[in-house]
Parts: C-alpha cells; sequence; structure tokens
C-alpha cells in the first residue's frame, strides 16, 4: 500500500482523499507492550505537524503520539479509548488513533514509505 | 518404662508426601493464611472501640449535620488485631531477610530508636505550642542539624522536607532563589542531568520549570566530562548529580566537575541518596558541592514503613545557606528558638525562599535518625561506610564470573549487573529477580540504571553478616547455573511459593479498580 | 558496633577475595583532597543506656501534651489512638519493608493500601483516593498543580478560610513553579468573602478550608456551582478528618478535589510530623492524580491481589513529564490511619466526632462565662476562635506559665495582621475531661 507514510517516531498515517488517518506503527506497539490507555483529542482541534495529537500508555511506559502532518482533527478512535487493546491487536488497522483534514499534502514528502521504514526499523535491532 | 506413646502417635515422618503442594479447603496453607477485605469482615453492631455518648449537649453544627451511611466496616478489636496481623504475613521485610534493593539502603533498624521516638517528652509535643514549652524538641533538631553539617562539611540545613524527593525540590528552590538574588534567573533556564539518574531529578528540574538537559554515561560508568563541559554555558542553572552514582560508582572527576559547574556560575545538586557508601570518610563539601539531600530513611535507618514516612533534610554551601527555608533552629542565650515569620528571618540576616510544609518536618524521623546517629558515633559511622562498601565488592568479586558486571570495579556501596549472562537462555531479568523469591530473597532493583540493559543493582548494606552474604551469593551462583542450564520453567513461572503469583498488572491499569465498593443489591425475588 | 555483624576476620577474609590489601583501595576513586583520614570531629559510639540518656534529658525540657490541659489544634490535633495500633505497626513486617514494587510478596502492604483509599474514598464522599501523600499542606499544593494539569489554566485563588502556612507552600510552589495566585484576606468567623467574583476564565481552581483556619464550618455548595459554571475546579481542604463523622463530606458539596491532613486518626502529635495527607478527587480524574495508586487485579493462578497501578503517571517512568516528583507515600502513618478507622467502624467514627464536637460546645460555653470573651463562631465542629480584650500571644504565653496550653494565637500564624492580633483560636477533643474545662476557664480569668 504505497499511500502509507511513516516517522522516525513510529508513527503511521495514511491518506485517503483530503483525509489523513494517524496511528502508531506494529513495532511501536510491540515495544510499548500491552496498551492501557489512549488520550484523544477533541474534534474540532487544529494540529500542526510535530504537535502532540495522543498519548498513549503501557503499565511500564507512557509516549506521545505526534501527528505527522498538520490540519483540522475530524474523527477520533473512540473504540481505543474504550478499549485499549485494540492498539495492540491491530496497531496499522482497527487501532488507529486520529483522522485529520489535511492542510497541507506537501508535509507527506518529507515522511518515509514502507521501504524506508522497514529499513529504519531494521537499523534499530 | 513410664514415659511410653500410649496413643500410638506417629513421630516418623514415613508416611508424608514429598509434595506439599496441595489445595486446602480453606486456601490458607498453614501458616499462611488467607484475608479477604476488612470490607468483607463488616458485622452491623460490632464496634472496636468503646465510646461513652457525650450527653445532652447544644449542637453548633449548623446545617452541616452529615446525613446517610458512610459505609465504613463495622469490626471488633480482635478481628481488627488478626486482620492486620495476617496481612502482615504477606510481606516480606528487613527484619526477615536480605533485601537486597539497589539504591533503597535497606539496612537493620534498630528498635532503640524506635524506643526513643515513642517517649512522651518527645511524640506528644504539639508543633505549635508556646516555644518555651518545646525547647527539648528544639534542641533536638539543632543537635541533629549539628550532625549533619559536621557529617558533610557544608554550613546551613533545612531540615523540613518530607522526603527525599521533597528534598531536592528543596535544594533547587535554594538554587534558584540565589539565581533570583543574583538577577540571573531570566538567563539560566537549563539543568543538566545525567542518563543514569533517579527518575526524581528530571522531575524535579521539570515541577521549577528548568528544561532537562541530558548528560551521556562514559562506558566506564561515569559522566561523560567532555560531553557534560560541552553543555555548560550562562544558560546554565545547575548540575544535578547523584555521587555515588547509580551505577555504584564514585564519580572520579568530580571535583573537576564542580570546579566546571562554578566557573560556569552554576551550581551543584547532588542527590545524596547514597550518602551511606561515604558517611564518615568523606564529606561532600569537601568535593565543591552546594545542596545535597539525606534520605534519613536510607543513610539513618529510619524505617521503610512499607513506602515511607522519610525525611529529606537538605544540607547547603556557605553560597546557598541564607536561602533555606522557613522554618529553622536557631540558639540564642534563652535557649532555642524557632525562625518561623519572613520577619524574624529579616533580622536573623538571613532571606528564606519560602516553606516547604506546614509544619517543621519529620520530627518523628529526626529523632530516629539522631538516636543512630548518636549509637554508632563518628568511628562507628566511618565503620558503616567500610563495611557497606566492602560487602558490595564481595558479592561484586565473588558473582562477576557467574553474572556479568558491565564496569569495572571497585563499586562503591551497591554492585551493578547486566543481563548478559542470560543472553541465549530465554530468562529475563524480571524472570530471574522473581525466582529469588522462592529462594527466599526479596529481588534486587531490576531494569535500573537505564544506561545498563537489563541492569540488576545490588545493595547489600553494612547490617549483613558475611554468612548471611555468602548464603545469598551462593544461591545467585545457583540460579546463574540453572538459566544457563535450561532449567527454565524455574524462571518463567516464578514465583511458585508466595503467598501471590505474578499478578495481572495489565489488567489493573486497563480497567482501574481503586477501591472497594459494595456488591449491588441482589434483585429482589419476585 | 552492635549493629555491625562482621568481625575483623571476616573483613580480611573478604579483602582476600576481593584481591584488595586494605578497605582504603576500594576508595580508591575518591579524589585524594577528599579523603578524610581521620574521624569527623563528633562524639564516639554509644550504648543503648547512654543513647537513652540523652533523649529523657532532651524529653524532661518539653512540656507533653498529655501532661496539662491541652487546647492546641490549628492542623494538629491530639486524640486518642488505640493501643492496637501502635502494637499491629511496629510488626517488622510492616516497619521494615520497602514500597511494595514486588507485588508477590508484599500484598500486606498493598491490600491495606486499597482499604485506605477505600476508607479515604469514603469519609470524604469522593470516587477515589491515592495512597497517601506527605501531609495536608504538601497535598494541598499537589492538587493545585493537578487542577492546573485538569484545565490546562495557571491561577489559582486561596480562599481566607486556608490554613496560613498551607497558602505558604502552595506559594511557594506557585512562585517556583510560575503559576498565578490570589491569597485573600484572612476570613474571621462571622464575615463573608466573594470568592465567587474572583473566579475568571482563567482560574483553574478555588482552594476552601472547612472547618477554615479560625474553627468556623463553611457551605462549599455555592462556590462549587460558581468554580464549575466558569470551568474551575473546587479543592476542598479538610485539616480536621474526625470532622466528617459529623459534618457534611465535602464530596456532597460539589468538591472536585479533596485534601484532608490525616494525623488525627492513628497519629501523635510528633512536633509536626511524620503526618499522612489524604487526597481524593472523582473518577475522571484520576489520571491526572499525584501519589501512588493501589489497585485490585488477579494473579496468575486467579487469585484476588493487589498491585501499584497507573505508575505511568509517576516520576520513575515519566521523568520530566511526571505529575509530580513524589516517590514515597506516608506508608506506616498511612497504615495506622487505616487501623485506626478500622477499629473506629462507622459507628465509633461517628460517635468520636460527636464527643469532640460536645467537647468543643461545652468549652465555648465554658470560656464565654469569662469576663472579656467573645466567641466569634456560629458553626463549628471541635475547634473555635475567641477575642481576647489584650493580645492572644501574650495571654497564651500567660496561661502556659499557669500549666495551661490554651491554643493558638492568630498573630504566630499571621504575623503583622492587626485585626487577629487579640484572637484565639482553641481546640477540644475527647482527651480533654470537665476537670480541663475548668482548669483552663480559672487560669484564663487569672491572666486576662
Amino acid at each position: 500500500m504505497s499511500d502509507i507514510r511513516f516517522t522516525d517516531q513510529h508513527e503511521w498515517v495514511r491518506v485517503e482523499g483530503d483525509i489523513a488517518t494517524i496511528g502508531i506503527t506494529d513495532y511501536a506497539q510491540e515495544q510499548l507492550g500491552d496498551v492501557v490507555f489512549v488520550e484523544l483529542p477533541e474534534v474540532g482541534k487544529e494540529l500542526a505537524a510535530g504537535d502532540e495529537a495522543a498519548v498513549v500508555e503501557s503499565v511500564k511506559a507512557a509516549s506521545e503520539v505526534y501527528t505527522p502532518v498538520s490540519g483540522e482533527v475530524v474523527d477520533v478512535n473512540s473504540d481505543i479509548e474504550a478499549t485499549p487493546a485494540g492498539v495492540n491487536e491491530d496497531a496499522m488497522g482497527d487501532g488507529w488513533f486520529v483522522k485529520l483534514r489535511l492542510s497541507d499534502p506537501s508535509e507527506l514528502e518529507k515522511l518515509m514509505d514502507e521501504n524506508a521504514y522497514n529499513e529504519f526499523v531494521e537499523s534499530l535491532q | 518404662m513410664s514415659g511410653m506413646n500410649k496413643q500410638g502417635r506417629p513421630t516418623s515422618i514415613g508416611g508424608t508426601s514429598a509434595n506439599g503442594a496441595r489445595e486446602t479447603f480453606t486456601g490458607n496453607k498453614a501458616l499462611e493464611l488467607e484475608e479477604p477485605l476488612l470490607f468483607e469482615l463488616d458485622n452491623p453492631g460490632a464496634c472496636g472501640v468503646d465510646l461513652d455518648d457525650p450527653g445532652e449537649f447544644a449542637s453548633h453544627l449548623g446545617n452541616f449535620e452529615r446525613q446517610g451511611r458512610i459505609g465504613l466496616a463495622r469490626v471488633s478489636e480482635p478481628e481488627v488485631m488478626r486482620h492486620f496481623v495476617r496481612l502482615s504475613s504477606k510481606n516480606y521485610s528487613i527484619d526477615a531477610g536480605l533485601y537486597p534493593l539497589g539504591s533503597c539502603t535497606m539496612k537493620h533498624n534498630p528498635r532503640l530508636n524506635e524506643k526513643m521516638a515513642r517517649l512522651p517528652g518527645i511524640s506528644d509535643v504539639h508543633p505549635l505550642q508556646p516555644q518555651k514549652t518545646v525547647q527539648g524538641s528544639l534542641e533536638l533538631m539543632n543537635e541533629l542539624a549539628h550532625w549533619l553539617k559536621e557529617l558533610t562539611g557544608m554550613p546551613g540545613v533545612a531540615l523540613s522536607p518530607k522526603a527525599g524527593a521533597h528534598g531536592e525540590l528543596c535544594g533547587m528552590m535554594a538554587i534558584r532563589a540565589a539565581l533570583i538574588a543574583r538577577g540571573e534567573d531570566e538567563q539560566r533556564s537549563r539543568v543538566l542531568v545525567p542518563e543514569s539518574a533517579h527518575g526524581t531529578n528530571p522531575a524535579t528540574a521539570a515541577l521549577l520549570g528548568y528544561k532537562v538537559d541530558g548528560i551521556p554515561a562514559t562506558k566506564e560508568g561515569r559522566v561523560d566530562l567532555e560531553a557534560f563541559k560541552s553543555k555548560l554555558g550562562p544558560d546554565v542553572a545547575a548540575i544535578m548529580l547523584t555521587n555515588p552514582n547509580t551505577c555504584g560508582l564514585f564519580e572520579r572527576d568530580i571535583v573537576e566537575i564542580a570546579e566546571a559547574v562554578h566557573e560556569a556560575g552554576a551550581y551543584f545538586y547532588c542527590d545524596g541518596a547514597n550518602f551511606n557508601a561515604i558517611v564518615g570518610r568523606v564529606r561532600p563539601g569537601d568535593l565543591g558541592i552546594d545542596a545535597m539531600h539525606i534520605n534519613l530513611h536510607k543513610t539513618f535507618s529510619t524505617p521503610h514503613g512499607g513506602g515511607g514516612p522519610g525525611a529529606g533534610p537538605v544540607v547547603f554551601s556557605e553560597a546557598l545557606a541564607p536561602f533555606a527555608p522557613l522554618p529553622y533552629v536557631v540558639s540564642g542565650k534563652d535557649g532555642f528558638r524557632l525562625v518561623e515569620t519572613e520577619d524574624d528571618a529579616k533580622a536573623d540576616g538571613t532571606q528564606p525562599f519560602g516553606r516547604m510544609t506546614a509544619f517543621h518536618g519529620q520530627m518523628g524521623m529526626f529523632v530516629r535518625a539522631l538516636s543512630y546517629m548518636l549509637s554508632h558515633g563518628s568511628d562507628g559511622l566511618r565503620q558503616v561506610a567500610e563495611d557497606a562498601v566492602l560487602n558490595a565488592n564481595y558479592v561484586l568479586a565473588s558473582l562477576k564470573d557467574d553474572l556479568s558486571a558491565p564496569f569495572e570495579g571497585p563499586c562503591m556501596h551497591e554492585a551493578l549487573f547486566d543481563d548478559r549472562f542470560l543472553k541465549g537462555t530465554g530468562v529475563e531479568t524480571l524472570d530471574f529477580a522473581k525466582a529469588m523469591i522462592d529462594e527466599g530473597y526479596h529481588p534486587m532493583t531490576m531494569y535500573f540504571p537505564l544506561v545498563v540493559h537489563g541492569a540488576l543493582l545490588i545493595e547489600p548494606t553494612e547490617t549483613e553478616s558475611k554468612q548471611s552474604v555468602d548464603l545469598f551469593i551462593a544461591t545467585l551462583k545457583d540460579l546463574a547455573r540453572a538459566a544457563k542450564s535450561n532449567d527454565k520453567d524455574r524462571f518463567t513461572g516464578a514465583p511458585y511459593m508466595s503467598p501471590r503469583r505474578r499478578l495481572d498488572e495489565t489488567g489493573a491499569a486497563r480497567k482501574p479498580v481503586l477501591r472497594w465498593a459494595p456488591p449491588a443489591p441482589a434483585q429482589a425475588a419476585e | 558496633m552492635r549493629y555491625l555483624p562482621l568481625t575483623e576476620t571476616d573483613r580480611r577474609e573478604m579483602l582476600g577475595v576481593i584481591g584488595a590489601k586494605s578497605v582504603d583501595e576500594l576508595f580508591r576513586d575518591v579524589p585524594e583532597s577528599a579523603r578524610r583520614e581521620g574521624l569527623v570531629d563528633l562524639p564516639r559510639r554509644k550504648g543503648e543506656l547512654e543513647v537513652e540518656r540523652v533523649f529523657a534529658q532532651m524529653a524532661a525540657k518539653n512540656v507533653a501534651a498529655g501532661s496539662v490541659p491541652f487546647f492546641v489544634g490549628g492542623g494538629a490535633y491530639r486524640h486518642h489512638v488505640p493501643a492496637a495500633v501502635d502494637h499491629l505497626i511496629q510488626r517488622s513486617e510492616f516497619l521494615t519493608s520497602y514500597t511494595p514494587y514486588q507485588p508477590e510478596i508484599s500484598q500486606g502492604t498493598l491490600q491495606y493500601l486499597f482499604e485506605f483509599q477505600t476508607q479515604v474514598a469514603m469519609i470524604t464522599g469522593m470516587d477515589v483516593a491515592n495512597a497517601s501523600m506527605y501531609d495536608g499542606s504538601t497535598g494541598c499544593g499537589e492538587a493545585v498543580l493537578m487542577a492546573h494539569r485538569v484545565t490546562k489554566r495557571r491561577k489559582a485563588v486561596l480562599s481566607g478560610t486556608l490554613h496560613p502556612q498551607y497558602a505558604a507552600v502552595v506559594k511557594n510552589l506557585s512562585d517556583f513553579a510560575d503559576y498565578k495566585l490570589e491569597i485573600m484576606p484572612p476570613l474571621l468567623p462571622g464575615s463573608s468573602e466573594d470568592i465567587a467574583a474572583r473566579i475568571t476564565d482563567e482560574t483553574s481552581c478555588v482552594v476552601v478550608q472547612t472547618p477554615g483556619f479560625f474553627g468556623e464550618l463553611h457551605d462549599l455548595r455555592a462556590i462549587a456551582e460558581a468554580a464549575h459554571a466558569k470551568g474551575a475546579l473546587l479543592i476542598a481542604v479538610v485539616p480536621e478528618i474526625v470532622s466528617l463523622g459529623a459534618v457534611t463530606p465535602p464530596g456532597e458539596m460539589g468538591a472536585d478535589i479533596v485534601v484532608g491532613e490525616g494525623q488525627s486518626i492513628g497519629n501523635g502529635l510528633n512536633f509536626g510530623g511524620p503526618y499522612v495527607g489524604l487526597f481524593a478527587t472523582r473518577d475522571k480524574y484520576v489520571r491526572q492524580m499525584p501519589g501512588r495508586l493501589c489497585g485490585e487485579t488477579v494473579d496468575a493462578d486467579g487469585k484476588r491481589g493487589f498491585v501499584l497501578t497507573l505508575s505511568t503517571r509517576e516520576q520513575h517512568i515519566r521523568r520530566e513529564k511526571a505529575t509530580s516528583n513524589i516517590c514515597t507515600n506516608s506508608g506506616l502513618c498511612c497504615l495506622a490511619f487505616t487501623i485506626h478507622m478500622s477499629l473506629l467502624g462507622e459507628d465509633g467514627y461517628r460517635q468520636l466526632a460527636r464527643i469532640n464536637h460536645a467537647a468543643a460546645v461545652r468549652l465555648a460555653e465554658k470560656l464565654a462565662s469569662v469576663p472579656g470573651v467573645e466567641i466569634l463562631n456560629k458553626a463549628f465542629f471541635n475547634e473555635f476562635t475567641m477575642r481576647l480584650p489584650k493580645p492572644a500571644a501574650q495571654v497564651v504565653d500567660a496561661l502556659a506559665e499557669k500549666g495551661v496550653l490554651g491554643g493558638i494565637p492568630a498573630s504566630r500564624l499571621l504575623p503583622g495582621v492587626k485585626e487577629v492580633e487579640d484572637l484565639l483560636i482553641v481546640a477540644s477533643t475527647e482527651i480533654n475531661t470537665d476537670e480541663d474545662r475548668a482548669a483552663y476557664a480559672a487560669a484564663l480569668k487569672e491572666v486576662l
């Protein structure tokens, strides 16, 4: 799937039209361990690339999730707020965090594609 | 032949099965007794105190009279005794065995100290009684301050901080107050903290609005002097350094670090958590330190009490002493006096930065610490440091070939190992530690400091005998051998024999249950 | 030295294993300039008997509260503690254990923390409580920081009902963390303050104490409404926790955070510490709470057990992003609280509160009959304020000369505030007898 982009902070962003869906990668959920809590932003909030979009916590770690792209929050995944295990089960799919209406699609160009990210993860191990 | 075994009671263990692990009807295992929650013992009509009705009087509660049931359990005294005695039996303790938690200094707690703290003339005194009626308490505080100043070679002390982290906060506040007085508060916004530091250090600096800047460690486990110097600048307020450090090593370059810090116009905060290693032998004041908190519950043996109360007095250099918080004790011709207001302080020539707590600090802990100090004396305290360091080095030397040690010795009061010796065994640091529980030991500190992979930090303290340390060493050797010879089950399922096995921390955090609630009322019968 | 088990023979053998000639060699990383050869300038070791003599001498220079008619409060109260409490907290397994980081061998501590949290939540009328803070005053400071986090605002308003030294602790924290603070002037019983008018869109919280510093009971309902209307929180401070056995709890008056001083239950006066801070809040704010929390779970065999939980809020994980830098709680004091509260139970706690109230009412009646004395309070629990015809500080000293510890002159904690100079704050608990009250009234008559 070529429309997915990645950051070196282990967030992913998938674009359909002008809507960007953001989550954390499978590698990230594995490193965190069992996710126990997710805090999501309010719908309608304007976020700039690099802003804190969410917080994800496991028993032993807590981490901010930064948005790789700018835009207005149009939806959040309330399923993972209620059942944080969803992030571990399907980080790249049903375990998404927020949807933004993209304000600057050119920001996507600075992000890694899937191959580059996989290489990056391998370099960490 | 008069003393025969007439009932034929068997006196050999002939018929007993070898494996005692079986389920019982009660869930109890002989001396190990299960205990419900207090609220499940609720028995309407029962009460653990006898309090007479006060009789007729005119209530002045206005319209604030509490309505409805509070929900507290109703239990008699014998049941309360049994409840808490049973609970106590589920705890490990220093009095029961070696407690090698690195960085926590779990040493013997002399009971003399408890007795002194309970003398009515000391314990039954109110913090706001007229000062003439509390001269003994003020003298005691003054004496403790004197001991702390002599032992550290530092001229100022604040007794009021309630614990180590509170002491850190106090020390960093004094530093910031001194910078404000110098007119450099705006300019100095960065605090340098080594990556190996306790988590409280960066948390404290951040609370005061400082940017935290990490200093990397060298492969010898010490502050990287070059990296540190390159981070110094006119915007640095302070460095927060633990010495001996969290790897159990003395920072060899500490004098050079102090000089560089002072040359840059910044202050040197030392986390004194590990003072036990050097008490009576090295005075922090001689190293160039400006402020250091002392955990009375570590070095000076006030009981840890299952997580407090602690006490964290802070000693100050000449430069910071005038900024120490209210209140403090001074002695004059009319006896001792508590300086507790800004006006008092002004008259006394100091500029306290403020107040850390409502009253005067952890007096109950001061008594215990002073009792410990008087018992040891200058000679005994020096011996404390020497024996603590000797025991730790003995552990390091004895285990370095069985476990893996990331740094060369000698160490100070604690010995650090990493998880390289477990590589390929399928056993992790946590499993190794949990297997120690079945052997009757509290695990050591794990996964801290963060600069070492899978850290195991062992602090035996000076109150362990050689016999005790030898058995501990032999146990760890046996566990290391078992891990390497594929006896994985002994570790990954451990502990097997403790009152509870491993607990589901994920479940606890996903659906937090933080209090007991009465069961939902049963549906009314149809 | 009696606490040091190693003998010279042991030390020699151990040095042999280490491969060092002397202990000095183990200290070789210490810079030479800082190595001390001789002993520090302090006395040598002492036996138990000698140490006991030293403390006995110091103790003799104090007037113990229990040795005289005693009426001092102001955030620390003298109550009777059942004998079982001190016995139980001295059990080795409680006294000499560490923070319960290994839950498999710390269920004793963890279960009582869970019971403590439940008791505190019940008496304050709140959803959830933590496993204790250092004391009431530091808990108050932490509550304000928490309100700032919850509301993402930076300004607190402190009512004139708040203990001046609690206010000083909050002010100190706020100053250093660069938060804004408005401190209202002392609120004397019979007067009122318009705190609602101080709440703006910038305000994160208002802090109100009840019973207030002068002993008066305060209604929180209107303040809670005013605060909530502006998106601010109400922090209620309860320095005398016995009061909640008789008085409407803050949780039923709209408080968002309740901070209490738990010393009165299970803990002695100890000249100011150690005490035990109580901290309770609503479920929705639990992740913004400071301090330790204990939660229920199950073990690998499915048995109920307890663990420290939600620890990602804490400094050892979040480091500079932690909710607080706090590392310890007040473990053993919190155990003493739990045991005493267990002995009291529903009926004992309520009865104790009633007895305290009766004692204070009777004392107020008795002292009101002394010429020149005016009692200021309308609604109070076990502490009230009286206006005297002369400066209260002098009166308290004169009473002490006559062997009565008669209370706290307001001027001690509010120096330079002219209107409080003649005010004396007096507390009475179940320890006071009719004889104590008579002795107080007689002494007061003489010194006025």
